[in-house]
Protein backbone atom coordinates (compact mmCIF):
# COMPACT_ATOMS: atom_id res chain seq x y z
CA UNK A 1 0.00 0.00 0.00
CA UNK A 2 1.45 3.57 -1.10
CA UNK A 3 1.13 6.35 0.68
CA UNK A 4 -1.71 8.29 -1.61
CA UNK A 5 -3.59 5.12 -0.70
CA UNK A 6 -3.01 5.22 2.73
CA UNK A 7 -3.96 9.18 2.65
CA UNK A 8 -6.34 9.57 0.34
CA UNK A 9 -9.63 10.72 2.26
CA UNK A 10 -6.67 13.01 3.75
CA UNK A 11 -5.53 14.45 0.10
CA UNK A 12 -9.01 15.22 -0.98
CA UNK A 13 -9.43 17.03 1.70
CA UNK A 14 -6.52 19.14 1.70
CA UNK A 15 -7.51 19.83 -2.12
CA UNK A 16 -10.72 20.89 -1.47
CA UNK A 17 -9.50 22.87 1.32
CA UNK A 18 -7.44 24.34 -1.12
CA UNK A 19 -10.42 24.70 -3.59
CA UNK A 20 -11.78 26.52 -0.98
CA UNK A 21 -9.60 28.90 -0.97
CA UNK A 22 -9.40 29.53 -4.97
CA UNK A 23 -13.44 29.94 -4.65
CA UNK A 24 -12.75 32.86 -2.10
CA UNK A 25 -10.31 34.47 -3.99
CA UNK A 26 -11.98 34.45 -7.17
CA UNK A 27 -15.43 35.48 -5.14
CA UNK A 28 -14.22 38.28 -3.21
CA UNK A 29 -11.56 39.24 -5.91
CA UNK A 30 -15.03 39.20 -8.62
CA UNK A 31 -16.47 41.70 -6.28
CA UNK A 32 -14.01 44.17 -5.68
CA UNK A 33 -12.83 43.63 -9.67
CA UNK A 34 -16.78 44.27 -10.36
CA UNK A 35 -17.15 47.74 -8.59
CA UNK A 36 -13.59 48.67 -9.49
CA UNK A 37 -14.74 48.09 -13.20
CA UNK A 38 -17.42 50.45 -13.09
CA UNK A 39 -15.96 53.18 -11.33
CA UNK A 40 -13.39 52.67 -13.73
CA UNK A 41 -15.27 52.74 -17.07
CA UNK A 42 -17.51 55.67 -16.26
CA UNK A 43 -14.48 57.94 -15.00
CA UNK A 44 -13.16 56.80 -18.34
CA UNK A 45 -16.76 58.33 -19.68
CA UNK A 46 -16.37 61.15 -17.45
CA UNK A 47 -16.10 64.61 -19.15
CA UNK A 48 -14.13 65.71 -16.16
CA UNK A 49 -10.69 65.34 -17.85
CA UNK A 50 -8.19 64.83 -14.60
CA UNK A 51 -10.97 61.86 -13.63
CA UNK A 52 -10.40 60.35 -16.99
CA UNK A 53 -6.24 60.72 -16.65
CA UNK A 54 -6.73 59.48 -13.24
CA UNK A 55 -8.72 55.93 -15.25
CA UNK A 56 -6.35 56.05 -18.27
CA UNK A 57 -3.53 55.78 -15.66
CA UNK A 58 -4.94 52.86 -13.20
CA UNK A 59 -6.14 50.88 -16.21
CA UNK A 60 -2.79 51.16 -18.24
CA UNK A 61 -0.62 50.86 -14.98
CA UNK A 62 -2.38 47.56 -13.89
CA UNK A 63 -2.76 46.20 -17.59
CA UNK A 64 0.90 46.81 -18.21
CA UNK A 65 2.57 45.59 -14.82
CA UNK A 66 2.91 41.60 -14.07
CA UNK A 67 0.04 40.29 -11.54
CA UNK A 68 3.35 38.49 -9.95
CA UNK A 69 5.18 41.31 -9.31
CA UNK A 70 1.84 43.44 -8.23
CA UNK A 71 1.32 40.61 -5.81
CA UNK A 72 5.04 40.36 -4.11
CA UNK A 73 5.03 43.97 -3.89
CA UNK A 74 1.58 44.18 -1.79
CA UNK A 75 2.61 41.26 0.12
CA UNK A 76 6.32 41.97 0.90
CA UNK A 77 6.45 46.09 0.11
CA UNK A 78 2.95 47.30 1.51
CA UNK A 79 4.42 46.17 5.09
CA UNK A 80 7.40 48.06 5.11
CA UNK A 81 5.58 51.48 4.90
CA UNK A 82 3.28 49.93 7.65
CA UNK A 83 0.38 48.40 5.49
CA UNK A 84 0.83 44.80 6.44
CA UNK A 85 -2.07 42.68 4.98
CA UNK A 86 -2.74 38.89 5.43
CA UNK A 87 -1.92 36.33 2.60
CA UNK A 88 -5.50 36.34 1.47
CA UNK A 89 -6.84 39.77 2.22
CA UNK A 90 -3.44 40.33 0.03
CA UNK A 91 -4.67 37.88 -2.80
CA UNK A 92 -8.17 38.79 -3.09
CA UNK A 93 -7.03 42.65 -3.18
CA UNK A 94 -4.58 42.64 -6.26
CA UNK A 95 -6.69 39.49 -8.37
CA UNK A 96 -9.87 42.83 -7.80
CA UNK A 97 -7.78 45.47 -8.21
CA UNK A 98 -6.10 43.80 -11.67
CA UNK A 99 -9.50 42.47 -13.11
CA UNK A 100 -11.10 46.00 -12.47
CA UNK A 101 -8.69 47.56 -15.42
CA UNK A 102 -9.74 44.89 -17.68
CA UNK A 103 -13.52 45.11 -16.91
CA UNK A 104 -12.94 48.98 -17.08
CA UNK A 105 -13.11 48.38 -20.94
CA UNK A 106 -15.88 45.85 -20.81
CA UNK A 107 -18.05 48.40 -19.02
CA UNK A 108 -16.98 51.54 -20.63
CA UNK A 109 -17.36 49.77 -24.24
CA UNK A 110 -20.69 48.17 -23.51
CA UNK A 111 -22.15 51.65 -22.14
CA UNK A 112 -20.93 52.91 -25.95
CA UNK A 113 -22.88 50.55 -27.56
CA UNK A 114 -26.01 51.55 -26.35
CA UNK A 115 -27.81 53.71 -29.12
CA UNK A 116 -27.58 57.64 -28.73
CA UNK A 117 -31.50 57.23 -29.49
CA UNK A 118 -31.85 55.93 -25.75
CA UNK A 119 -29.77 58.85 -24.24
CA UNK A 120 -31.99 61.44 -25.91
CA UNK A 121 -35.23 59.91 -24.91
CA UNK A 122 -33.81 60.08 -21.53
CA UNK A 123 -33.13 63.62 -21.70
CA UNK A 124 -36.62 64.52 -23.35
CA UNK A 125 -37.92 63.04 -20.77
CA UNK A 126 -35.88 65.14 -18.43
CA UNK A 127 -34.30 62.43 -16.30
CA UNK A 128 -31.10 63.37 -14.77
CA UNK A 129 -27.53 62.29 -15.60
CA UNK A 130 -27.90 59.80 -12.88
CA UNK A 131 -31.67 58.61 -13.27
CA UNK A 132 -30.34 57.99 -17.37
CA UNK A 133 -27.30 55.91 -16.04
CA UNK A 134 -28.92 53.81 -13.52
CA UNK A 135 -32.47 53.44 -14.98
CA UNK A 136 -31.80 53.63 -18.95
CA UNK A 137 -28.65 52.93 -19.92
CA UNK A 138 -26.64 50.25 -17.51
CA UNK A 139 -29.52 47.87 -17.63
CA UNK A 140 -29.09 48.06 -21.63
CA UNK A 141 -25.26 47.80 -21.16
CA UNK A 142 -25.05 45.20 -18.96
CA UNK A 143 -26.45 42.50 -21.05
CA UNK A 144 -23.74 43.36 -23.52
CA UNK A 145 -21.02 43.31 -20.65
CA UNK A 146 -22.32 39.89 -19.21
CA UNK A 147 -20.31 37.51 -21.31
CA UNK A 148 -17.05 39.47 -21.24
CA UNK A 149 -17.46 39.41 -17.31
CA UNK A 150 -17.85 36.17 -17.49
CA UNK A 151 -14.17 35.57 -19.23
CA UNK A 152 -12.89 38.07 -16.56
CA UNK A 153 -14.12 36.17 -13.69
CA UNK A 154 -12.29 32.71 -15.20
CA UNK A 155 -9.24 34.57 -15.84
CA UNK A 156 -9.45 35.76 -12.67
CA UNK A 157 -9.62 32.49 -11.28
CA UNK A 158 -7.02 31.28 -13.56
CA UNK A 159 -4.69 34.02 -11.83
CA UNK A 160 -5.32 33.65 -8.62
CA UNK A 161 -2.89 30.56 -8.90
CA UNK A 162 -0.45 33.46 -8.01
CA UNK A 163 -1.08 33.37 -4.37
CA UNK A 164 0.57 29.97 -4.19
CA UNK A 165 3.58 32.13 -4.19
CA UNK A 166 2.85 34.11 -1.48
CA UNK A 167 2.53 30.47 0.56
CA UNK A 168 -1.44 31.23 0.47
CA UNK A 169 -3.06 27.39 0.37
CA UNK A 170 -5.38 27.61 -2.42
CA UNK A 171 -5.59 24.89 -4.70
CA UNK A 172 -2.00 25.18 -6.59
CA UNK A 173 -0.68 25.32 -3.29
CA UNK A 174 -2.32 22.28 -2.22
CA UNK A 175 -1.37 20.14 -5.53
CA UNK A 176 2.23 21.22 -4.93
CA UNK A 177 1.93 20.11 -1.18
CA UNK A 178 0.27 16.71 -2.26
CA UNK A 179 3.14 16.41 -4.87
CA UNK A 180 5.79 17.01 -2.38
CA UNK A 181 4.45 14.88 0.12
CA UNK A 182 3.42 11.74 -1.96
CA UNK A 183 6.10 12.03 -4.92
CA UNK A 184 3.37 11.81 -7.15
CA UNK A 185 2.73 14.45 -9.58
CA UNK A 186 0.20 12.75 -11.99
CA UNK A 187 -3.07 13.17 -9.14
CA UNK A 188 -2.42 15.92 -7.69
CA UNK A 189 -2.40 18.27 -10.77
CA UNK A 190 -4.92 16.42 -12.72
CA UNK A 191 -6.99 16.93 -9.81
CA UNK A 192 -6.03 20.40 -9.62
CA UNK A 193 -6.69 20.94 -13.10
CA UNK A 194 -10.01 18.87 -12.86
CA UNK A 195 -11.63 21.32 -9.70
CA UNK A 196 -10.35 24.73 -12.00
CA UNK A 197 -12.78 23.45 -14.69
CA UNK A 198 -15.64 22.78 -13.22
CA UNK A 199 -15.37 26.00 -10.92
CA UNK A 200 -15.01 27.53 -14.58
CA UNK A 201 -17.94 25.64 -16.05
CA UNK A 202 -20.11 27.08 -13.13
CA UNK A 203 -18.98 30.75 -13.68
CA UNK A 204 -20.09 30.34 -16.68
CA UNK A 205 -23.32 28.85 -16.47
CA UNK A 206 -23.82 30.70 -13.56
CA UNK A 207 -23.60 34.31 -15.46
CA UNK A 208 -25.06 32.92 -18.37
CA UNK A 209 -28.44 32.02 -16.74
CA UNK A 210 -27.92 35.89 -15.10
CA UNK A 211 -27.64 37.17 -18.88
CA UNK A 212 -30.96 35.30 -20.07
CA UNK A 213 -32.65 36.82 -17.38
CA UNK A 214 -31.51 40.23 -17.80
CA UNK A 215 -31.73 39.95 -21.57
CA UNK A 216 -35.64 39.87 -22.23
CA UNK A 217 -36.70 42.24 -24.18
CA UNK A 218 -33.57 43.01 -25.49
CA UNK A 219 -32.46 40.24 -27.65
CA UNK A 220 -36.14 40.36 -29.68
CA UNK A 221 -34.79 44.28 -30.58
CA UNK A 222 -31.44 43.14 -31.38
CA UNK A 223 -31.94 40.28 -33.76
CA UNK B 1 -58.59 66.87 -20.97
CA UNK B 2 -58.13 68.93 -17.86
CA UNK B 3 -54.62 67.56 -17.27
CA UNK B 4 -53.27 69.82 -20.09
CA UNK B 5 -54.59 72.84 -18.59
CA UNK B 6 -51.40 74.85 -16.94
CA UNK B 7 -52.89 77.93 -16.26
CA UNK B 8 -51.74 77.72 -12.80
CA UNK B 9 -47.95 78.66 -13.17
CA UNK B 10 -47.13 80.34 -10.74
CA UNK B 11 -44.56 82.31 -12.38
CA UNK B 12 -47.10 83.32 -15.35
CA UNK B 13 -49.74 84.24 -12.82
CA UNK B 14 -47.14 86.69 -11.72
CA UNK B 15 -46.86 88.52 -14.95
CA UNK B 16 -49.55 90.91 -16.64
CA UNK B 17 -51.58 88.83 -18.82
CA UNK B 18 -50.88 89.92 -22.27
CA UNK B 19 -50.33 87.61 -25.34
CA UNK B 20 -47.03 86.57 -25.33
CA UNK B 21 -45.27 83.94 -27.25
CA UNK B 22 -44.65 80.67 -25.64
CA UNK B 23 -41.79 80.50 -27.38
CA UNK B 24 -39.44 82.67 -28.96
CA UNK B 25 -37.15 82.34 -31.54
CA UNK B 26 -34.07 84.83 -32.17
CA UNK B 27 -31.38 85.01 -34.09
CA UNK B 28 -30.66 81.76 -33.94
CA UNK B 29 -27.33 79.99 -35.74
CA UNK B 30 -25.68 76.34 -35.56
CA UNK B 31 -22.68 74.97 -37.21
CA UNK B 32 -22.35 71.18 -37.29
CA UNK B 33 -18.49 71.35 -38.05
CA UNK B 34 -18.29 74.12 -41.13
CA UNK B 35 -21.58 73.07 -42.14
CA UNK B 36 -24.26 75.66 -40.87
CA UNK B 37 -27.73 74.50 -40.40
CA UNK B 38 -29.47 77.65 -39.00
CA UNK B 39 -28.92 80.69 -40.42
CA UNK B 40 -30.12 83.75 -37.82
CA UNK B 41 -33.27 81.87 -37.72
CA UNK B 42 -35.94 84.18 -35.81
CA UNK B 43 -39.59 82.94 -35.44
CA UNK B 44 -42.50 83.05 -32.37
CA UNK B 45 -44.80 80.46 -31.40
CA UNK B 46 -47.96 81.18 -29.82
CA UNK B 47 -49.70 79.51 -26.55
CA UNK B 48 -51.77 76.75 -28.21
CA UNK B 49 -50.61 76.80 -31.56
CA UNK B 50 -49.69 74.53 -33.76
CA UNK B 51 -47.11 74.71 -36.24
CA UNK B 52 -46.10 72.38 -38.90
CA UNK B 53 -42.41 73.11 -40.26
CA UNK B 54 -41.85 71.69 -43.87
CA UNK B 55 -38.98 71.83 -46.22
CA UNK B 56 -36.30 69.54 -48.17
CA UNK B 57 -34.15 67.15 -45.82
CA UNK B 58 -31.24 69.13 -44.12
CA UNK B 59 -33.12 72.27 -43.70
CA UNK B 60 -32.72 72.96 -40.60
CA UNK B 61 -36.14 71.71 -39.28
CA UNK B 62 -35.29 68.81 -37.23
CA UNK B 63 -32.18 70.51 -35.70
CA UNK B 64 -34.53 73.47 -34.75
CA UNK B 65 -36.59 70.67 -32.72
CA UNK B 66 -33.62 69.11 -31.33
CA UNK B 67 -32.85 72.45 -29.96
CA UNK B 68 -36.12 72.96 -28.29
CA UNK B 69 -35.45 69.75 -26.62
CA UNK B 70 -32.29 70.78 -25.70
CA UNK B 71 -30.76 67.85 -27.48
CA UNK B 72 -28.36 70.35 -29.49
CA UNK B 73 -26.75 73.17 -28.61
CA UNK B 74 -26.72 76.62 -30.09
CA UNK B 75 -24.05 78.74 -31.35
CA UNK B 76 -25.84 82.02 -31.49
CA UNK B 77 -29.01 83.61 -30.83
CA UNK B 78 -31.63 83.26 -27.61
CA UNK B 79 -34.37 81.29 -27.32
CA UNK B 80 -37.18 82.07 -25.09
CA UNK B 81 -39.95 79.80 -23.95
CA UNK B 82 -42.50 81.43 -21.80
CA UNK B 83 -40.55 84.01 -21.15
CA UNK B 84 -37.84 82.63 -20.02
CA UNK B 85 -34.18 81.83 -22.11
CA UNK B 86 -33.51 77.76 -22.89
CA UNK B 87 -30.30 78.04 -23.31
CA UNK B 88 -29.01 80.96 -21.46
CA UNK B 89 -29.62 81.92 -17.61
CA UNK B 90 -30.39 85.25 -16.38
CA UNK B 91 -26.88 86.53 -14.34
CA UNK B 92 -26.95 89.82 -12.95
CA UNK B 93 -29.09 91.25 -15.72
CA UNK B 94 -26.70 89.36 -18.05
CA UNK B 95 -27.40 86.55 -20.03
CA UNK B 96 -24.91 83.51 -19.42
CA UNK B 97 -24.74 79.82 -20.95
CA UNK B 98 -27.22 77.77 -18.86
CA UNK B 99 -26.28 75.14 -16.50
CA UNK B 100 -27.44 71.72 -16.20
CA UNK B 101 -30.29 72.73 -13.00
CA UNK B 102 -31.52 75.38 -15.43
CA UNK B 103 -31.75 72.85 -18.33
CA UNK B 104 -34.27 70.26 -16.10
CA UNK B 105 -36.07 73.16 -15.15
CA UNK B 106 -36.88 73.98 -18.65
CA UNK B 107 -37.03 70.69 -19.76
CA UNK B 108 -40.36 70.30 -17.87
CA UNK B 109 -41.96 72.41 -20.34
CA UNK B 110 -41.25 70.55 -23.82
CA UNK B 111 -41.94 66.80 -24.79
CA UNK B 112 -40.71 65.34 -27.68
CA UNK B 113 -42.21 62.01 -30.10
CA UNK B 114 -38.91 61.17 -32.00
CA UNK B 115 -39.02 59.44 -35.74
CA UNK B 116 -37.24 56.17 -34.50
CA UNK B 117 -39.84 55.85 -31.07
CA UNK B 118 -36.64 55.65 -28.93
CA UNK B 119 -38.83 53.28 -26.68
CA UNK B 120 -36.67 51.39 -23.35
CA UNK B 121 -36.62 48.43 -24.86
CA UNK B 122 -35.80 46.09 -21.24
CA UNK B 123 -39.01 48.04 -19.79
CA UNK B 124 -42.71 47.29 -20.62
CA UNK B 125 -45.07 49.91 -22.25
CA UNK B 126 -46.61 50.94 -18.76
CA UNK B 127 -42.94 51.42 -17.54
CA UNK B 128 -42.30 52.92 -20.38
CA UNK B 129 -44.70 55.62 -19.51
CA UNK B 130 -44.60 55.47 -15.50
CA UNK B 131 -41.06 56.20 -15.37
CA UNK B 132 -40.52 59.66 -15.80
CA UNK B 133 -43.25 60.72 -14.03
CA UNK B 134 -42.23 58.95 -11.03
CA UNK B 135 -38.49 59.64 -11.16
CA UNK B 136 -39.00 63.59 -12.54
CA UNK B 137 -42.36 65.05 -10.88
CA UNK B 138 -42.44 62.67 -7.47
CA UNK B 139 -45.71 61.23 -8.80
CA UNK B 140 -46.90 57.64 -6.90
CA UNK B 141 -46.36 54.12 -8.64
CA UNK B 142 -50.51 54.25 -8.44
CA UNK B 143 -51.31 57.85 -9.67
CA UNK B 144 -48.30 57.55 -12.50
CA UNK B 145 -50.24 53.89 -13.24
CA UNK B 146 -53.70 55.59 -13.45
CA UNK B 147 -52.52 58.07 -15.88
CA UNK B 148 -50.72 56.18 -18.08
CA UNK B 149 -53.27 53.70 -18.31
CA UNK B 150 -55.74 56.83 -19.19
CA UNK B 151 -53.37 57.91 -22.00
CA UNK B 152 -52.75 54.13 -23.41
CA UNK B 153 -57.03 54.18 -23.60
CA UNK B 154 -56.44 56.76 -25.63
CA UNK B 155 -54.05 56.10 -28.24
CA UNK B 156 -56.20 52.93 -28.38
CA UNK B 157 -53.28 50.93 -26.48
CA UNK B 158 -54.70 49.36 -22.93
CA UNK B 159 -54.44 46.24 -23.75
CA UNK B 160 -50.60 46.35 -24.57
CA UNK B 161 -49.83 47.60 -20.62
CA UNK B 162 -47.86 44.63 -19.82
CA UNK B 163 -46.30 43.97 -23.45
CA UNK B 164 -42.46 45.19 -24.29
CA UNK B 165 -41.92 47.60 -26.92
CA UNK B 166 -40.14 44.38 -28.96
CA UNK B 167 -43.87 42.72 -28.84
CA UNK B 168 -45.24 45.93 -30.58
CA UNK B 169 -45.45 46.99 -34.36
CA UNK B 170 -44.08 50.17 -35.45
CA UNK B 171 -47.41 52.52 -35.37
CA UNK B 172 -48.35 50.94 -31.43
CA UNK B 173 -45.11 51.71 -30.43
CA UNK B 174 -45.41 55.39 -31.94
CA UNK B 175 -48.60 55.65 -30.21
CA UNK B 176 -46.97 54.57 -27.03
CA UNK B 177 -44.09 57.22 -27.55
CA UNK B 178 -46.80 60.02 -28.30
CA UNK B 179 -48.21 58.42 -24.84
CA UNK B 180 -45.06 58.33 -22.99
CA UNK B 181 -44.50 62.14 -23.73
CA UNK B 182 -47.84 63.21 -22.99
CA UNK B 183 -47.21 61.68 -19.17
CA UNK B 184 -45.09 64.26 -18.04
CA UNK B 185 -47.69 66.92 -19.50
CA UNK B 186 -45.63 69.69 -21.36
CA UNK B 187 -46.74 72.74 -22.46
CA UNK B 188 -45.47 71.57 -26.02
CA UNK B 189 -45.14 68.99 -27.93
CA UNK B 190 -42.42 68.74 -30.40
CA UNK B 191 -43.10 65.70 -33.29
CA UNK B 192 -40.34 64.86 -35.26
CA UNK B 193 -41.05 63.14 -38.53
CA UNK B 194 -43.10 60.55 -36.27
CA UNK B 195 -44.07 58.61 -39.19
CA UNK B 196 -41.24 58.71 -41.42
CA UNK B 197 -40.20 55.49 -40.24
CA UNK B 198 -43.90 53.25 -40.62
CA UNK B 199 -45.28 51.52 -43.81
CA UNK B 200 -47.71 53.76 -45.21
CA UNK B 201 -50.75 51.69 -44.05
CA UNK B 202 -50.13 52.44 -40.44
CA UNK B 203 -49.34 56.08 -41.08
CA UNK B 204 -53.07 56.62 -40.18
CA UNK B 205 -53.22 55.01 -37.16
CA UNK B 206 -50.38 57.75 -35.67
CA UNK B 207 -51.90 60.74 -37.28
CA UNK B 208 -55.40 59.83 -35.88
CA UNK B 209 -53.92 59.77 -31.91
CA UNK B 210 -52.62 63.40 -32.67
CA UNK B 211 -55.68 64.74 -34.58
CA UNK B 212 -57.08 64.00 -31.52
CA UNK B 213 -54.66 65.60 -29.66
CA UNK B 214 -54.52 69.06 -31.20
CA UNK B 215 -58.23 68.74 -31.15
CA UNK B 216 -58.76 68.31 -27.45
CA UNK B 217 -56.03 69.87 -25.97
CA UNK B 218 -54.26 73.58 -25.67
CA UNK B 219 -50.98 72.20 -26.01
CA UNK B 220 -48.09 73.79 -28.48
CA UNK B 221 -47.29 71.27 -31.10
CA UNK B 222 -44.57 71.92 -33.49
CA UNK B 223 -44.46 69.08 -36.32
CA UNK B 224 -41.61 68.47 -38.81
CA UNK B 225 -43.67 66.43 -41.49
CA UNK B 226 -43.36 65.12 -44.81
CA UNK B 227 -47.19 64.37 -44.82
CA UNK B 228 -48.43 67.36 -46.56
CA UNK B 229 -52.30 66.33 -46.24
CA UNK B 230 -51.66 65.90 -42.41
CA UNK B 231 -49.88 69.57 -42.39
CA UNK B 232 -52.16 71.03 -43.48
CA UNK B 233 -55.08 69.84 -41.78
CA UNK B 234 -53.37 69.95 -38.53
CA UNK B 235 -51.46 73.10 -38.79
CA UNK B 236 -52.94 76.56 -38.30
CA UNK B 237 -49.35 78.06 -39.18
CA UNK B 238 -46.34 76.40 -41.77
CA UNK B 239 -43.40 77.31 -41.49
CA UNK B 240 -41.40 76.50 -45.41
CA UNK B 241 -37.91 76.02 -43.86
CA UNK B 242 -35.07 76.03 -46.58
CA UNK B 243 -30.94 75.81 -46.24
CA UNK B 244 -31.51 77.06 -42.87
CA UNK B 245 -33.89 79.85 -42.78
CA UNK B 246 -37.49 79.92 -43.28
CA UNK B 247 -38.56 80.95 -46.82
CA UNK B 248 -42.09 81.50 -46.25
CA UNK B 249 -44.66 80.67 -43.86
CA UNK B 250 -48.59 81.61 -43.46
CA UNK B 251 -51.54 79.73 -43.09
CA UNK B 252 -52.06 75.94 -44.77
CA UNK B 253 -54.14 77.12 -47.31
CA UNK B 254 -51.81 79.94 -48.03
CA UNK B 255 -48.51 77.84 -48.39
CA UNK B 256 -49.77 74.53 -50.28
CA UNK B 257 -51.96 76.74 -52.31
CA UNK B 258 -50.37 79.71 -53.29
CA UNK B 259 -47.20 79.84 -52.04
CA UNK B 260 -45.58 82.70 -52.77
CA UNK B 261 -41.52 82.05 -52.92
CA UNK B 262 -39.91 80.11 -55.62
CA UNK B 263 -37.99 77.97 -53.71
CA UNK B 264 -41.82 76.81 -52.32
CA UNK B 265 -43.30 76.08 -55.29
CA UNK B 266 -40.73 74.09 -56.72
CA UNK B 267 -40.19 71.96 -53.26
CA UNK B 268 -44.30 71.57 -53.16
CA UNK B 269 -44.15 70.21 -56.84
CA UNK B 270 -41.51 67.83 -55.90
CA UNK B 271 -43.85 66.78 -53.09
CA UNK B 272 -46.57 66.36 -55.41
CA UNK B 273 -44.55 64.42 -58.03
CA UNK B 274 -43.70 61.95 -55.20
CA UNK B 275 -46.93 61.08 -54.61
CA UNK B 276 -47.37 62.94 -51.17
CA UNK B 277 -51.05 64.72 -51.96
CA UNK B 278 -52.42 67.83 -50.01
Amino acid sequence: MNVIEADWLGYVQLMLEGALVTVELTVYGSIIAFFGAFILGLAKLSPWFPLRWLAIVYIEFFRGSSIFVQLFWAYFVLPLIGFPLSALATGIMVLGLNVSAYGAEVVRGAILTVPKEQWEASVALNLTKFQRMRHIILPQAIVVMLPTFSNNVIELMKASAVVSLISLADLTFQSQVIRLQTGNTLLPFAGALLIYFILSLIIVYGIRRIENKMAEGLDVVRS
Amino acid sequence: MKEHDHTGDSMNAARPKAPSPIIEVKDISKSFGSHQVLKDLSFDVQPGEKLALIGPSGSGKTTILRILMTLETIDGGVIRIDGEPLWHMEKEGQLVPANEAHLHRMRTKVGMVFQLFNLFPHKTVLDNITMAPILTKGISRSDAKARAMELLDMVGLADKATAKPAQLSGGQKQRVAIARALALQPKIMLFDEVTSALDPEIVEEVLGVMRKLAAETDMTMLLVTHEMGFAHDFADRVLFFDAGRIIEQGPPDQIFRAPQEERTQLFLRKILAAGRAI
